[in-house]
């Protein structure tokens, strides 16, 4: 099966800025895809590339095996959510969703039926008539949405469309996005700059920085086992503690201290070992620790109580370490000046280099 | 403290309203001069006008404020009238619509560059306001004239001399510079404030560049296609001082004629009735203009 879409060493340059750097990336057919980075990382370049708002400098943008990188944007098969829905102010609802359908010049029957059931698709039937500024936030995402998707694209993208409602909207949009995406089977290329609706969506994340793709892999790939500096330290919290490497199964850390780790690197070199606060759980120091463990002795210096779980600070001879222990009932608490012994397992420990 | 918090409650709905009636009261005040002035150098003239219209006139010319008639509104069925009134609505349609021709895509332009560009540009538009317009406009006859420069490119390039001073195309051409800038302003201020997603969202489903500007930028910027057209349409409608110098003598205007009425033909009172009535026209014009823009938006 040919790739939805396929980027080939795809550079985009606005006069001396490098926007995009040699991207090389392939997304599936029916694969929700993120493109998660910081702002300014390139994202949203890349999707403006694949839309058709701007064209690459260098390299080949392949749609269904279709060379694709100068067409304009209205002869790729492909529609786009905006950044705050960029509904027309000046026309319905239903002749926003229809607008697609009448460029295309389908009869006024379709139109009407296809319109009437995307809009029921995002359960705005009854504000067909409405005006998009008579709408909340979140329904003129569902009309953004619906005018994309009722022209029944082979691509979907989503520039952070729901950058702009509120958490608990936003949290519920999220799962209703998934669940639409898994229904119509249309591949989605989401970009975002929040790790949570990454992480929850998606089937695969390219992560950018700087305009390059440092990695791509399924959430927990990423969350779990990151291959840069800047991939751990972005998705979610992380330790990164500064070490060399011994061997294949040994980094020290500073203060001389061992821990097993898989290294995959030259002895000598200097690496950072990552490490999930979640990871971590305290000791007291006269408890046995189960065998095969890594393990730093450290003095509690911060506890913070944020409801669902405990933030610990640990001040080790390594460095300062933040642990998260669950808040469950019977909890042993750790007091501000206490000792304490943080374990963790050795395949828990990433090292990436710098 | 448990105090002060109950008294800061208490207080807020009648301190939020005093706030606002002294803010309205503050209004009022700032408004006063301009009111002023405006009430006495033009409500003032203008009720002046409109009584003039139903005077009567002495067998000598003077205007006597008794005998009041219809008498100078039935002249406006005069069939003079009625040409001179279609001559300078022509002219009128045909200056806007040659300054929205113009403008048009030369706003475009400026709303489409970058800041500093654009205040350049700006600046160009707004300097013809630097030099007086009366002067401006004798130097079209200048260049107009029959051995001014433009005629004498035409013979130096073998053609005929051109002699359009003192026709309605001088006219023309001198109203179309004149108002130009009203025109173009408007225009920018709406083409600026355009968010320019909503275009690629066009083209995203499937319209070309034409179609994305006519079913998108050309209605939002709709507004200010109205206000430069009236700022422009008025204006000219009712234009003397470019006519006087650039026109001919056969091509009579509204405004010339309004001006002989009072001056050569002493008669006050037609000339209040010509001025009363196109002043309703256009403001009549004006709100169905706006009305149905309004509605279209």
């Amino acid at each position: 099966m040919t790739d939805a879409v396929s980027l080939q060493g795809v550079t985009k340059q606005f006069g001396d800025v490098v926007a995009v750097r040699d991207l090389d990336l392939s997304i599936a057919d029916g694969e929700f895809f993120s493109l998660l980075g910081p702002s300014g990382c390139g994202k949203t370049t890349t999707l403006r590339m694949i839309a058709g708002f701007e064209f690459p400098t260098s390299g080949s943008l392949l749609i269904h095996g279709n060379e694709m990188g100068l067409q304009p944007p209205n002869k790729r098969p492909i529609n786009t959510v905006f950044q705050s829905y960029a509904l027309f102010p000046h026309m319905t609802v239903e002749d926003n969703v229809g607008f697609g359908l009448h460029m295309k010049k389908r009869g006024s029957a379709e139109i009407t039926d296809r319109v009437k059931r995307a809009l029921d698709m995002v359960q705005l039937g009854h504000r067909a008539a409405a005006m998009p500024r008579q709408l909340s936030g979140g329904q003129q995402q569902r009309v953004a949405l619906a005018r994309a998707l009722v022209n029944e694209p082979e691509v979907l993208l989503l520039d952070e469309p729901l950058g702009a409602l509120d958490l608990k909207l936003r949290q519920a949009m999220q799962l209703e996005l998934k669940d639409l995406q898994t229904r119509v089977g249309i591949t989605f290329i989401y970009v975002t700059h929040d790790q949570d609706e990454a992480l929850t969506m998606s089937d695969r994340i390219g992560v950018m920085n700087e305009g390059s793709l440092l990695q791509v892999g399924s959430p927990q790939e990423i969350y779990e086992h990151p291959t840069s500096r800047f991939v751990a330290d972005f998705i979610g919290e992380i330790n990164l503690l500064p070490a060399v490497v011994v061997d294949h199964e040994t980094v020290r850390l500073r203060g001389n201290h061992l821990i097993a780790a898989s290294t995959g690197a030259g002895s000598g070199e200097s690496v950072t070992v990552a490490i999930r606060p979640e990871r971590f759980e305290l000791y007291d120091l006269d408890e046995p620790i189960p065998d095969g463990m890594n393990r730093i002795e450290g003095r509690v210096t911060r506890r913070i109580y944020h409801g669902d779980v405990f933030y610990y600070d640990v001040d080790t001879p390594a460095g300062l370490i933040e642990a998260k222990e669950e808040n469950r009932p019977g909890i042993e608490l750790y007091d501000i000046g206490e000792q304490t012994i943080a374990v963790w397992a050795p395949a828990a420990t990433t090292v990436v280099r710098d | 403290m448990a105090d002060v918090m109950t008294d800061v409650e208490a207080v807020t709905p009648e301190l939020e309203a005093a706030a606002e009636r002294a803010e309205s009261r503050r209004g009022v005040l700032l408004a006063l001069p301009s009111g002023f002035y405006l009430v006495l150098f033009f409500a003032i003239p203008l009720v002046i006008v409109l009584v003039y219209s139903f005077a009567s006139r002495s067998s000598t010319g003077l205007t006597q404020l008794r005998d009041w008639s219809l008498d100078a509104y039935q002249r406006l069925w005069d069939p003079l009238v009625g040409e001179i009134a279609l001559r300078s609505l022509i002219l009128a349609v045909a200056t806007t619509a040659i300054c929205l021709a113009v403008s048009y895509p030369f706003a475009y332009y400026i709303a489409t560059r970058g800041p500093t560009m654009r205040n350049v540009l700006l600046v160009l538009v707004m300097i013809p306001f630097w030099s007086n317009f009366l002067v401006r406009t004798y130097a079209w006859r200048v260049l107009l004239g029959s051995d001014g420069p433009i005629s004498q490119i035409s013979q130096a390039l073998g053609g005929e001399p051109i002699r359009v001073l003192f026709t309605n195309t001088a006219v023309l051409i001198g109203l179309v510079y004149g108002y130009l800038p009203f025109m173009v302003l408007p225009l920018y201020a709406a083409l600026e404030r355009m968010d320019w997603r909503l275009v690629e969202a066009a083209r995203d489903l499937y319209a070309d560049g034409w179609t994305a500007f006519r079913k998108v930028t050309w209605p939002l910027s709709r507004p200010g296609v109205i206000a430069g057209s009236i700022l422009v349409f008025i204006p000219t409608l009712g234009a003397y001082v470019t006519p006087a110098i650039l026109g001919g003598a056969r091509t009579t205007l509204l405004g010339d004629y309004i001006v002989s009425q009072f001056l050569a033909a002493r008669n006050q009172p037609f000339g209040s009735a010509l001025s009363v009535t196109v002043m309703t026209v256009m403001l009549g014009a004006t709100i169905l203009y706006f009305r149905t823009g309004a509605r279209s938006l």
